[in-house]
C-alpha cells in the first residue's frame, strides 16, 4: 500500500473509531468536530453515517444495561441529529434502506402521552427498523389502515391513561375485524402496563421499557 | 397565654396545624356544623388515624384508607369529565357519591377536575382537556412544550415573578398576550416612575388581557363556591379532605411545564450549573406556596407530585446531584413550618428510595405508586408514612379477590408498626367499583392493629 493511502486509511479507521466512541460517550462537541473534520477532508457521508448508528447502537446497549437512562437516549438523539443535520447536505446518493422490517407505533385513542412512545420510536429507528409513527391519540381504524397501506408485520400500542386500557383493547379488535390479526404481532407500553392489561388487550407481549420493544421487535422480525 | 406562631417549634406547630384540621371551619369562620355527632366523631377518629399513622409515634387503631383518584368518581356516578369540568353540580355530585359509596379515611375534595370555562376564557395552551384537545371522555393531559427556551435561564433566575408574568404566562394562555407588555413593577419609583409605567396599562392588548383576566377570576369565584360548598359538606359528613394545597420539587418545575421533559435532561448536560441555579431560586418560592397554603386552610398536609426523578429518568448520580437536594431543601423547609409534605412518588422509585429516607421521622407522608414496597418499607419506610401501591391494572382489569389478596400482601409487609396506609398507588379514571369497595372494605377489615 503506497505509504499515503496508507496513513489516510489509519487517519479514518482511527477517527471512524472516535466518532462511534464519542458519541457513545455523549462528547457532543468533539462528535461534532469529528463530522466536520471528515466532511472536509472528503469522507464518504454515507461512511460518517454508518459511524454515527454505530455510535447510538452502543448508546442502546448501554441503556439495556442500565448504565444510561433516559436524559442520555434523549441527549444522544439530539446529537445524532445535529451529526445528520451537517452530513444530509453532502449526501449525493439516499441511505441504505432500513433492513430490519416495518413496524406501525402509535398512542392509543385518547391517550396524548407521547414521551414513553417517541423513546421506543427513536430506539427502534437507530436499531434499523422503519417506524411508521402516527402520533397520539390515534383510532384504531386508523392503526388498520396503516398496517394494510406499508403490510407491517409488527405494531406499537403506547399508552399512559387507565382508558388506554380500553383503547388498546378496541385496537386489537379492529385489527381481527379487519382480518389482520394473525398477519401482525401486537406489542403494547406505558406506565401502568402489565401482563394483566396485556391478556385483556389482546395483545401478544408487553414490553416494559424501550430496550424490551426493541428486543420483542428483533424476535418477531428475525433478527439475529 | 397560648404561644404566638412564630415562637412555636415545628414539633408544636404541627400539632398546631393538626388541631385546627381537627375543628374545621364554615366560610364565616364558625365552627363547621357536622351532619350528625356520629360524623363528628367519624371525622375526629379519622384524623386521628391518618396522625398516628403519619408521626409514628403510636400505633393508630387500624390501617387508614384512601382512595385518591383522577376522574374514577365522576365515571363512577355516569358522568364524563367534560360534564364534570362544565357542570359544577355534577362534579360534586360525582364527588360526594365516592365517599359515600366507599367510605374512605381521607378524600381530595372535588377540586382535581377544575373549571372548563375558565381555561376556555384563558385560552390555556400547557394542557388539553375534555372536548378540547381531547375526547369529552377523556381526563385532561399536558401538552409538553419548551414553554421556557433555553437560553431563559437568566431571565428566570434574576426575576421569576417578572419571567412568570411577561414570558411564560402569554406562552400557555393565549388571552394573556398583552402581559407581554406589561412594565417592571420595580421600575415604578419616585414620581418620575409613575406616568411612564402605567402607559402599558392603557394600550388595547393589556386592556383586553385585563377584561379576560376578570372573566375568568368571576368564574374561578362562581366554581369555587360550588367545590368549596361540596367540600365543606363531605367534611361535614365526617370525611376529611387530606390536602390544604401543593407545592412541587424545583426540578419538576423546571422540567414538567417550563423546559419540558426533553428540555431539562438536555440542560444537564449542556448548562447544569444554570439549571441549579433555577432550582436553588425556586426552592424558597415552593416552601412558601406550601406553607402559605397550609396556613390558610389550617391543614398540615401539602401535596408534592414527583415525575423526573423515577427510576430510568435520570441516573441515581443525576439524582444526587440534581433532584434530591432542592426537593429535600423544600420538603425540609415545609417540616420546619409544621407542614407535613406529601410527595406522589409515581411510577417506581425504588433505587432513590436510600437516597430519600434522609429525613426526620414522622414528618412527611408519601404517596407510592409502583416501587418496591418490601424495599421501601426498610428505607424509606422507617422515617415517613407511606400510602398507595395498589395497583391501577387490577383496579381496572382484576377482580375482588385479587384485591384482597393484593391488599393483605401490602399489610403484612408494609404496616407492622404503623406508617403504612392502603391506598391506591397512582391517580385512576377508570375502574371497577367492586374494585375499590374490596379495597376499602378489606383494609377496614385486615387492618385492624390488635
Amino acid at each position: 500500500m503506497d505509504y499515503r493511502v496508507q496513513y489516510r486509511y489509519r487517519r479514518e479507521t482511527k477517527m471512524a473509531k472516535d466518532l462511534v466512541n464519542t458519541l457513545a460517550d455523549l462528547k457532543e462537541q468533539e462528535a461534532i468536530k469529528i463530522v466536520k473534520d471528515r466532511l472536509s477532508a472528503g469522507e464518504d457521508p454515507l461512511k460518517i453515517l454508518g459511524d454515527a448508528r454505530r455510535g447510538m447502537e452502543i448508546v442502546g446497549q448501554r441503556f439495556a444495561s442500565s448504565e444510561y437512562f433516559i436524559p442520555d437516549l434523549v441527549y444522544s438523539g439530539e446529537i445524532l441529529k445535529e451529526v445528520t443535520e451537517l452530513v444530509k447536505p453532502k449526501l449525493t446518493k439516499t441511505a441504505e434502506s432500513k433492513k430490519q422490517g416495518k413496524i406501525v407505533f402509535g398512542t392509543v385513542a385518547g391517550d396524548i402521552h407521547d414521551i414513553g412512545k417517541d423513546i421506543v420510536v427513536f430506539m427502534l429507528d437507530v436499531n434499523g427498523f422503519e417506524v411508521h409513527d402516527l402520533g397520539v391519540d390515534v383510532p384504531a381504524q386508523k392503526f388498520v389502515e396503516k398496517i394494510k397501506e406499508t403490510g407491517a408485520p409488527i405494531v406499537g400500542l403506547s399508552g399512559f391513561l387507565t382508558l388506554a386500557f380500553d383503547s388498546m383493547k378496541q385496537t386489537v379488535d379492529a385489527m381481527e375485524a379487519a382480518g389482520l390479526r394473525d398477519k401482525v404481532k401486537v406489542m403494547i407500553g406505558g406506565g401502568q402496563i402489565t401482563e394483566e392489561v396485556r391478556k385483556y388487550t389482546g395483545a401478544d407481549a408487553y414490553g416494559k421499557d424501550a430496550m424490551a420493544g426493541v428486543n420483542l421487535a428483533k424476535k418477531w422480525a428475525g433478527v439475529k | 397565654m397560648e404561644k404566638q406562631w412564630e415562637e412555636m417549634s415545628p414539633d408544636e406547630k404541627q400539632e398546631e396545624l393538626f388541631a385546627k384540621w381537627m375543628s374545621p371551619k364554615d366560610p364565616q369562620g364558625n365552627d363547621l356544623k357536622f351532619q350528625s355527632p356520629q360524623a363528628e366523631k367519624a371525622y375526629k377518629e379519622r384524623i386521628t388515624r391518618i396522625k398516628d399513622a403519619i408521626q409514628m409515634k403510636k400505633l393508630p387503631d387500624r390501617v387508614p384508607v384512601f382512595i385518591i383518584p383522577s376522574f374514577f368518581p365522576v365515571y363512577n356516578a355516569g358522568f364524563t369529565p367534560r360534564e364534570a369540568l362544565y357542570d359544577y353540580d355534577k362534579c360534586c355530585i360525582a364527588f360526594k357519591k365516592l365517599v359515600m359509596d366507599f367510605a374512605p379515611d381521607g378524600q381530595i375534595g372535588a377540586v382535581a377536575p377544575g373549571p372548563g370555562k375558565v381555561y376556555d376564557i384563558l385560552d390555556y395552551k400547557l394542557y388539553s382537556w375534555p372536548g378540547h384537545g381531547v375526547s369529552p371522555n377523556a381526563s385532561y393531559q399536558a401538552n409538553e412544550g419548551e414553554y421556557m427556551k433555553a437560553d431563559e435561564y437568566d431571565a428566570l433566575i434574576d426575576d421569576p415573578s417578572n419571567f412568570f408574568s411577561n414570558t411564560y404566562l402569554p406562552r400557555v394562555f393565549g388571552s394573556l398576550e398583552g402581559f407581554k407588555m406589561l412594565p417592571t413593577l420595580t421600575g415604578i419609583l419616585e414620581i418620575y416612575g409613575v406616568a411612564g409605567n402605567f402607559i402599558p396599562f392603557g394600550l388595547p392588548p393589556v386592556q383586553a388581557t385585563y377584561k379576560a383576566l376578570f372573566e375568568a377570576g368571576a368564574e374561578a369565584l362562581k366554581w369555587i363556591g360550588a367545590i368549596g360548598a361540596c367540600n365543606m359538606e363531605m367534611n361535614a359528613a365526617g370525611f376529611p379532605g387530606l390536602w390544604a394545597g401543593f407545592t412541587k420539587a424545583p426540578f419538576d418545575v423546571i422540567g414538567d411545564t417550563l423546559r419540558g421533559t426533553r428540555g431539562v435532561m438536555l440542560d444537564m448536560y449542556r448548562q447544569p450549573d444554570k439549571l441549579i441555579e433555577a432550582m436553588e431560586k425556586l426552592t424558597p418560592i415552593m416552601i412558601k406556596m406550601g406553607v402559605g397554603a397550609a396556613k390558610m386552610y389550617g391543614q398540615p398536609l401539602i401535596f408534592i407530585p414527583l415525575h423526573k426523578g423515577a427510576d430510568g429518568f435520570m441516573s441515581d448520580e443525576q439524582f444526587k446531584k440534581f433532584y434530591w437536594p432542592t426537593f429535600r431543601k423544600v420538603m425540609m423547609g415545609l417540616i420546619a413550618e409544621g407542614v407535613i409534605p406529601n410527595p406522589a412518588a409515581e411510577g417506581k422509585w425504588t433505587t432513590r428510595l436510600e437516597v430519600m429516607q434522609d429525613l426526620p421521622k414522622g414528618k412527611t407522608l408519601w404517596m407510592m405508586d409502583q416501587s418496591d414496597m418490601a424495599k421501601a418499607k426498610k428505607t424509606l419506610g422507617k422515617v415517613g408514612c407511606m400510602y398507595g401501591n395498589v395497583p391501577s391494572d387490577l383496579l381496572t382489569i382484576g377482580n375482588p379477590q385479587q384485591i384482597k389478596d393484593y391488599v393483605k400482601n401490602l399489610i403484612d409487609t408494609c404496616a407492622k408498626g404503623g406508617g403504612y396506609i392502603v391506598s391506591n398507588g397512582a391517580f385512576f379514571d377508570q375502574a371497577k367499583a367492586e374494585n375499590v369497595k374490596a379495597m376499602v372494605d378489606f383494609a377496614k377489615k385486615y387492618g385492624v392493629y390488635k
